[in-house]
């Protein structure tokens, strides 16, 4: 008997609790899921940085932190081309959904462009996965490099696939709104990842 | 109708229809018998374990013939030991109880008894499956590389994991071990999140989520954990990569030397990766285990012909031991030099799921109360179930307490302990649920003297295996030494291990009987009906077994909860779910 009288009888079938489609479902889970990889390598991180005995603080405002910025600046402006791709694929306008989805391509591609400008200097002041420049102190922690190298990392690997995501759902005929409103929930959790990385990496570590 | 809708649909080439299959049906079985060829891989492994424990000094001239490094000279290398102990346990943990409970049965039945005709992403499920399979292709090809599989143990701890140069596994074969685990973590958190959407979006009319069978519960709880829980592996798996092949030194504190030479890199910590391994291990246990307690509450009530007892209590409980499961990671750590505060509260966190724990273990208690019985066979394991969770359980409290923990640690208590709830226990809920379905599955009936034969056998078996590696334990004996010859306090216990040894033959011997019955059955055992066990749940009000669709033309309506079983007044003594 028990359980069997106990809930809405009136469960007619169909997709709810939630009342949205499968896809939806699932790229909800999937950046849950995601959030937990991001989370570990964050609290890796954390644990690193406070066991070490010195952690280098090697961003100078300018150029470092602005430089930062200016990328933040990309991404997050992408995240609002991308709503007004999302709003134009809500009324039906394909054109002006395609290229505010091309405009969110391109922010992201600006950014990856800029990180790999940033990586480039930074490896050419000799910080490494698994070494700090000596002039960062001597006993600044190797660490710093390989955390900041496997976050942005998978970061930038994750904007990257979000770049082929979205070009893929610009190009496809039979993509609906659904569709793209899904992509667009990826690349919002791609920059929200950034809002904790941008302030966790760099702005902890202003010289 | 019925008919013509299915010949419509289903795929009729051999390559659609068995092997590249998108049907939940066929999945499951692929699941299922993956993990049927894995689990007969570790027992083997774990056979050799116990020669070498037994008879630490015996010559083993044949096996060196198959082994001729791992058994130079006739003896067991401690290396090649080592390397069975982690792929013994990496097999059995990741390729059997986490696949065949969850991936195989749950695949296979879940669409079915929440009235779906597939997953809500059937691509994805066959790529999990087919990720899955790399991921044990891999972990199997690392035997077979040169130096062997890695001698980390099935929780690969650095700095020993890190450091290639360690060992003969420790190359190559460590490496292969990582990929090997992340390729199963992504299959994993795929195949959960196809769980978790179907459950939520595809249920059938009628389908309330209180009226899921318990065994739905079971599955939707561990795909919550498994897609929380295999990210964070995840991650530790990417670090460690680094670590061995980018030069970063997460895990690697500075100043090691291996035979004489230092290792460089430092400033890293090997215990952050206990914690993230231990994120994920402690709820992997649940991983293990909840599917189990699903299978095992649906099958106590269906042949002790009443419901279950506490049907809500039951949700909220699993529901319960898997949101706890994540606070307690620490408890595999109290001797890591955890402050002791912290140590307490996982401690008590750790001591709460006896709570849940008890709630479930009394209201199975509560469901047999009284019941006029049926003793198949898939209930004798479901009833052997309850004992093994119980019996591993109680040694579960023992070792949550850290005065406790400080003394057991790295003993054969542990060993003892985990075998019979994680390992024991879960195989006993694949075993029910194998005895369970088997009709449904491939339209015949197993064998009932055989099965039986074959319950008491395991039963009495397992327990002569690891009752007395909480005696070893108590008395000191360490896990993973190859040899512990040079112990003379331990001396006493070599006929213990003698006698362990003996029955764990005895005990894989007994498997003949299943796999004989099983794969006898497959072809020759009696004719099934729809619904041999005059079951309640919708999986029993269709064709055996079950066409592609599963429901063909009908659209399942559910009427009645799970487990209506000696209604008063009904005119029999079960309700099935659709009846009107």
């Amino acid at each position: 008997m028990d359980g069997t009288k106990l809930s809405t009888a009136s469960w007619q079938g169909g997709a709810s609790p939630f009342a949205i489609g499968h896809k939806k479902l699932g790229m909800w889970l999937f950046i849950v899921s995601d959030s937990l990889t991001f989370g570990a390598l964050l609290m890796g991180y954390a644990y690193a940085r406070l066991a070490a005995d010195v952690w280098p603080k090697p961003f100078p405002f300018f150029p470092s932190i602005v430089f930062a910025t200016v990328m933040t600046f990309c991404l997050l402006s992408s995240s609002l081309t991308m709503v007004f791709a999302v709003q134009a694929s809500a009324r039906g306008q394909r054109q002006p959904m395609v290229r505010w989805l091309l405009a969110t391509i391109a922010l992201g591609v600006l950014f990856v462009v800029l990180h790999l400008i940033e990586w480039n200097h930074l490896l050419g002041e000799g910080l490494s996965p698994f070494s700090v420049p000596a002039t960062w102190g001597a006993n600044a922690s190797p660490l710093f490099g390989a955390t900041f190298f496997t976050i942005t990392g998978l970061h930038m690997l994750h904007v990257l696939s979000g770049v082929i995501y979205l070009g893929v759902t610009a190009v496809r005929k039979r993509a609906t709104h659904e569709d793209v409103e899904i992509s667009g929930l990826y690349w919002h959790f791609v920059d929200l990842v950034w809002m904790f990385v941008f302030p966790l990496i760099y702005l902890l570590s202003i010289k | 109708m019925t008919e013509q809708v299915h010949i419509a649909h289903a795929p009729t080439s051999f390559i659609r229809k068995y092997i590249f299959s998108t049907d939940h049906k066929v999945i499951g079985l692929q699941y299922f018998f993956l993990a049927l060829v894995a689990a007969l891989t570790g027992m083997v492994m774990s056979l050799l374990i116990r020669l070498r424990l037994a008879w630490p000094t015996e010559q083993w001239p044949l096996l060196e013939q198959i082994f001729p490094e791992g058994f130079k000279g006739g003896l067991m290398q401690p290396e090649f030991y080592l390397a069975l102990v982690t792929m013994h346990g990496t097999m059995m943990v990741f390729m059997v109880l986490t696949t065949a409970p969850q991936s195989g049965f749950g695949n296979y039945f879940l669409p079915i008894q929440i009235g779906a005709r597939d997953m809500a992403f059937p691509v994805l499920n066959a790529l999990s499956f087919w990720i899955t399979l790399l991921s044990f292709l891999v972990l199997t090809a690392s035997l077979f590389v040169a130096g062997g599989s890695s001698l980390g143990g099935w929780t690969f701890y650095p700095t020993l994991s890190a450091i290639p140069s360690t060992g003969p596994g420790q190359g190559l074969g460590a490496d292969l071990w990582i990929i090997s685990i992340a390729l199963f973590c992504i299959a994993s958190l795929l195949g959960a999140l196809n769980f978790l959407t179907t459950t939520l979006n595809m249920r059938a009319q009628g389908m309330s989520l209180m009226r899921m069978p318990l065994t739905c519960w079971g599955w939707f709880t561990t795909a919550m954990i498994a897609l929380l829980a295999f990210p964070v592996l995840l991650a530790g798996g990417i670090l460690l990569l680094l670590d061995r092949n980018l030069g970063t030194s997460f895990f690697n504190p500075g100043g090691l030397s291996v035979s004489g030479t230092l290792i460089p890199g430092g400033g890293g910590s090997p215990l952050l990766w206990q914690h993230l391994f231990w994120f994920f291990g402690h709820p992997e246990v649940y991983i293990a285990i909840l599917p189990g307690m699903g299978a095992t509450s649906h099958i106590l009530s269906n042949f002790a012909r009443k419901p279950v007892f506490g049907y809500r209590a039951m949700v909220v409980a699993m529901f319960a031991i898997g949101l706890l499961g994540f606070f307690v990671w620490g408890h595999h750590m109290f001797i890591s030099g955890m402050n002791p505060r912290v140590a307490i509260a996982f401690s008590v966190l750790t001591l709460v799921i006896g709570v849940p724990s008890a709630i479930k273990t009394f209201n199975w208690l509560g469901t047999l109360w009284g019941a006029r019985i049926r003793f198949t066979s898939p209930m004798l394991f479901a009833i052997g179930f309850v004992s093994l969770f119980v019996a591993g359980g109680v040694t579960g409290l023992v070792l949550g307490q850290t005065a406790l923990d400080v003394v057991f640690h790295d003993t054969h208590f542990v060993t003892g302990h985990f075998h019979l709830i994680m390992g024991v226990a879960a195989i006993f809920g694949i075993f029910a649920a194998t005895y369970y379905w088997f009709p449904k599955m491939f339209g015949r009936m197993m064998n009932e003297p055989l099965g039986k034969l074959h319950f008491w056998l395991t039963f009495i078996g397992v327990y002569a295996i690891f009752v007395p590696f909480h005696i070893l334990g108590i008395a000191g004996h360490p896990r993973r030494y190859a040899d512990s010859t040079g112990y003379e306090f331990l001396r006493a216990l070599d006929p213990l291990h003698v006698f362990i040894t003996v029955a764990a033959f005895a005990t894989a011997a007994a498997q003949i009987v299943f796999l004989f019955n099983f794969f006898w059955s497959l072809w020759k055992g009696k004719q099934a009906s729809d619904n041999p066990w005059e079951a309640t749940t919708l999986e029993w009000t269709i064709a055996t077994p079950p066409p592609h669709d599963n429901f063909g033309a009908h659209e399942p309506i559910v009427q009645h909860g799970p487990y209506e079983y000696a209604v008063p007044g009904a005119a029999k003594d079960y309700t099935m779910q659709t009846e009107p």
